[in-house]
């Protein structure tokens, strides 16, 4: 186990939890707020991404397209809650899931109609495309800094929304007691539509980002969609803090597990033994470790305070 | 005078708030027991620790000698504490005998029986029918129990404690909702029930309370400030001043 | 609702069809609607299995998929080593191994998650039964020996002595009869007094605790039994595609399987069989003019979401102008 590895390993986790956290946090939200299943959620990753994949052709500037991306995205989240969603709420879980997984099917398809079934490849700009040297010698590539940077920035906005703000004032008010923001006169429907369109926001963005290391590909929110219920599961449904907190350790734990696990068990199998099994159990670590969670504290492990 | 169910120094804090504030108390087999109170001084803790689905801070609870303080909720139900809800609880999708069969069942020890037609096994519909006809609910048996009124409702909720065959009925405002003529079917109903029963009932409406209970606990904001026989607790100064006084 | 009495006509008038259609079919030439139908079939098992306690119990699992990926491996990891070597213990092409193995793989399956998934209630249930699918997914894209991503080719079909699956017309009726005996199964199970605990769980899990009940217990026997029902219809889809991939069991599958269940009417007899039905056509008829077949449907999905409670029986009892009582006629 060389250090140059272990550092580019830990950051990669680290990427991969802030972008999980970006999809995460609207996801939580989104539940513990309006107590709605949102399957679609990932189509929002996904559609930040080729929306922002077409406006970087479009302006030459990837920058560029993602300011303007973010707010289409938002307006899409918009739209999702005013057409669908909102028509939900007042059902059983079963129909929020359905719903949504109709919504992901049509989603799905029209991205498929309009962009094709190829993955699109955002080019980055030359001076993010470059690596940057780490004090100790380790190269690391620029982009990757400036994906843990806007995912921090976005977090460390998130909680400042969520803690210092009326708005997210009314935000935790409503995750813990949904009658008693309603009793104060404010305009629950606004606020229901608003925490949406901010969720859709954070999940377009991660996808703009990771697109131009991944690319643009149909299917990738129906992936990462799945990481993200472990993470608020971990996390305990319906906290900000405790999807966060999950979602690096979900990161680091799925990263580090698949470069080295191998090693860790050869300290106690065969090699062999060790090269075969390893792959397998770095698939599931994830979710072996939801598992154990749950088995302990079926409510996650920051469960938000109960009403 | 053996108690069947014993509470000492019982506490609950949700909060600031101390729900349940070291209530001790005794229930006496064959009597009626009323617990009664203002809003808010902690009925509804009390029963939801007695029935299971609240943990008490501190104290015990005991059933017949038995420490059942940390008895999972269905386990008590088997050691022979039933509980009626007080906002009505019910399978609404099934009929009304279904309802109360489940509660037949119930006393069978276990259910993982898969291959008899659970409405073929006539020992346990005719009891859950002779629960009914004792509720005089008979007529309604193969009725969905949703198309029932309230006051029906109320009654199923009775048959049911019945049929559980529990010798503690934790009775959770049976009145509620009901109109004068139902309420007084469910006093009547009530009395002709507490010579074979030992019933713990928590109670809005005073003159049921003082109908049917043998002795009457006070409650407080969570502690118990009185107990006695009805003319104690009328006669009772402090009661008087902290409850009747109020309404 | 509830489940009263003998199978009812709509079940014995869709056996029936399913028995003579497809055969006549296969009599003209048409080796095409057979292959559709034993397909039906086995997703008919399989939504008759999420019926139970989907319907019945009330839980929604969204990861049964993962319990016909269980059960086609099951079929295709023994004939894989049958052909190639290694790991005698259970390498062979014996039907009387491979189907049991995959009840008793996809029971353990069950027995294990459902034990963590039902300590949890509603929203968790969900995405727990949906993260447990997903892991048994990235298993089989993990492991290089058995195809990962692209699959495996299931050279041998189970050899079941008498009956011999590469014949089409006879591994038909081997699922049709299955799919009877999974029916009858259930129709068992949910008017036993077993059945009538798991209902009443799912009608009102306060009540049945209060009067005795660990309810806990009741569910995990419900979803271990249904569990093991799929991984059975998974070994039987192993056969007739002579395939399997990590692909299907893909979450977007096991919604499909919850469509059938739910837009064929939860908690009916027959309601799995028409939902699997109308979505065997609904696929059939829309790829057929567009491979963006999956838009159509999602709007459909949608629609009867947004606009049409209880589902295709619901709607098909509205036509005939009946109340939606639970628990008439």
């Amino acid at each position: 186990m060389d250090t140059t590895l272990l550092v580019t390993q830990v950051l990669n986790g680290l990427q991969l939890g802030l972008l999980l956290f970006l999809v995460a946090s609207g996801l939580t939200l989104v539940f513990g707020i309006l107590d709605f299943v949102n399957l679609a959620h990932g189509s929002l990753y996904m559609l930040g991404a080729f929306i922002c994949a077409s406006l970087t052709f479009a302006t030459g500037n990837y920058l560029i397209a993602i300011l303007i991306s973010l707010p289409l995205i938002g307006l899409a989240g918009y739209l999702v809650e005013r057409f669908v969603a909102r028509h939900l709420y007042e059902r059983d879980h079963l129909d929020h899931v359905l719903g949504t997984f109709g919504l992901i099917l049509v989603i799905d398809t029209l991205v498929h109609i309009f962009w094709g079934p190829q993955g699109i490849a955002i080019p980055l700009p030359q001076w993010l495309d470059g690596q940057v040297m780490l004090p100790g010698g380790i190269e690391v590539p620029t982009f990757r800094l400036l994906i843990i940077g806007t995912g921090l920035a976005a977090a460390g906005g998130l909680f400042w929304v969520v803690n210092m703000t009326r708005l997210g004032m009314l935000i935790r008010a409503g995750a813990s007691n949904r009658t008693m923001v309603g009793a104060l006169g404010i305009d629950i429907q606004a606020l229901f539509a608003l925490v949406f369109a901010l969720g859709a926001v954070l999940a377009g963005l991660a996808g703009m980002l990771i697109a131009p290391i991944t690319e643009a590909s149909i299917g990738m929110g129906n992936n990462i969609i799945i990481t993200a219920f472990v993470v608020i599961i971990v996390g305990g449904i319906g906290s900000v803090k405790g999807a966060f907190i999950s979602a690096l350790l979900i990161g680091l734990i799925d990263t580090l597990g698949r470069s080295f696990l191998d090693d860790v068990f050869k300290l106690v199998m065969s090699s062999d033994a060790a090269e075969t099994s390893a792959p397998a159990v770095s698939a599931m670590l994830i979710y072996i470790i939801m598992a154990v969670v749950l088995a302990i504290r079926p409510q996650g492990l920051f469960p938000p305070k109960v009403r | 005078m053996t108690a069947i169910l014993t509470i000492s120094g019982l506490e609950k804090r949700f909060g600031g708030v101390l729900a349940t504030d070291h209530v001790d108390l005794d229930v006496v087999k064959g009597e009626c027991h009323a617990i009664i109170g203002p809003n808010g001084a902690g009925k509804s803790t009390l029963i939801a620790q007695l029935s299971g689905t609240v943990v008490p801070d501190r104290g015990s609870i005991r059933l017949n000698g038995r420490d059942i303080t940390r008895e999972a909720a269905y386990k008590r139900a088997r050691l022979g504490v039933t509980r009626s809800f007080q906002i009505t609880s019910l399978v609404m999708p099934m009929s009304v005998i279904d309802n109360v069969a489940l509660a037949v069942q119930a006393r069978e020890g276990h259910s993982f029986k898969l291959v008899r037609p659970a409405r073929s096994i006539s020992r346990i519909r005719q009891e859950a029918l002779a629960r009914l006809a004792e509720v005089g609910l008979a007529e309604r048996a193969d009725a969905p129990t949703v198309i029932l009124s309230h006051g029906e409702h109320r009654l199923m909720e009775i048959a049911i404690a019945l049929a559980s065959g529990a010798e503690l009925m934790l009775l959770d405002e049976p009145m509620a909702g009901l109109g004068p003529t139902e309420s007084a079917r469910m006093v009547e109903l009530l009395s002709r029930l507490k010579s074979t029963r030992t019933i713990l009932l928590v109670e809005h409406d005073m003159d049921a309370v003082f109908a049917l209970a043998d002795r009457i606990s006070v409650l407080v904001y969570g502690r118990i400030i009185a107990t006695g026989t009805p003319d104690e607790i009328r006669g009772n100064a402090e009661v008087r001043h902290a409850y009747l006084g109020e309404e | 609702m509830t489940g009263f009495g003998k199978p009812g006509l709509p079940v014995v008038v869709v056996v029936a069809l399913l028995a003579v259609l497809p055969t006549w079919f296969h009599f003209n030439g048409d080796a095409f609607y057979l292959d559709l139908a034993t397909r039906l079939v086995i997703l008919g098992i399989a939504a008759v299995s999420l019926n139970l306690i989907l319907g019945y119990g009330g839980l929604v699992s969204f990861g049964h998929a993962a319990y016909l990926g269980i059960g086609a491996y099951c079929v295709g990891i023994p004939a894989h080593h049958a052909l190639y070597g290694g790991l005698d213990a259970i390498a062979t092409n014996s039907g009387w191994f491979q189907i049991p193995l995959a009840v008793a793989v996809s029971a353990l399956f069950a027995l294990v998650t459902g034990a963590i998934c039902l300590r949890t209630k509603g929203v968790h249930f969900i995405m727990i039964t949906m993260a447990f699918a997903q892991m048994v997914y990235y298993f089989f894209v993990s492991i290089d020996e058995y195809g990962a991503d692209d699959g495996l080719v299931i050279d041998t079909r189970s050899e079941l002595g008498l009956i011999d699956f590469d014949n089409p017309l006879q591994l038909y009726f081997f699922c049709l009869g299955s799919l009877v005996v999974a029916m009858a199964l259930v129709h068992m199970i949910v008017n036993s007094r077993f059945g009538m605990v798991l209902q009443g769980a799912k009608g009102n899990n306060d009540r049945m605790v209060s009067l005795g009940y660990n309810t806990y217990l009741y569910r995990l026997v419900a979803y271990v039994i249904s569990g093991a029902m799929c991984g059975f219809a998974g070994a039987l889809l192993g056969n007739f595609t002579t395939f399997i991939s990590p692909e299907m069991m893909d979450w977007s599958h096991s919604g499909e399987l919850m469509f059938m269940v739910i837009l064929g009417g939860a908690s009916t007899a027959v309601g799995p069989i028409l939902g699997s039905a109308a979505f065997i056509i609904i696929e059939e008829v829309l790829s057929r003019f567009t491979i963006y077949w999956h838009l159509p449907f999602g709007l459909m999905l949608l629609a009867v979401v947004l606009f049409a409670r209880g589902g295709f029986s619901g709607i098909i009892d509205r036509l005939r102008g009946r109340k939606l009582l639970p628990g008439e006629g």
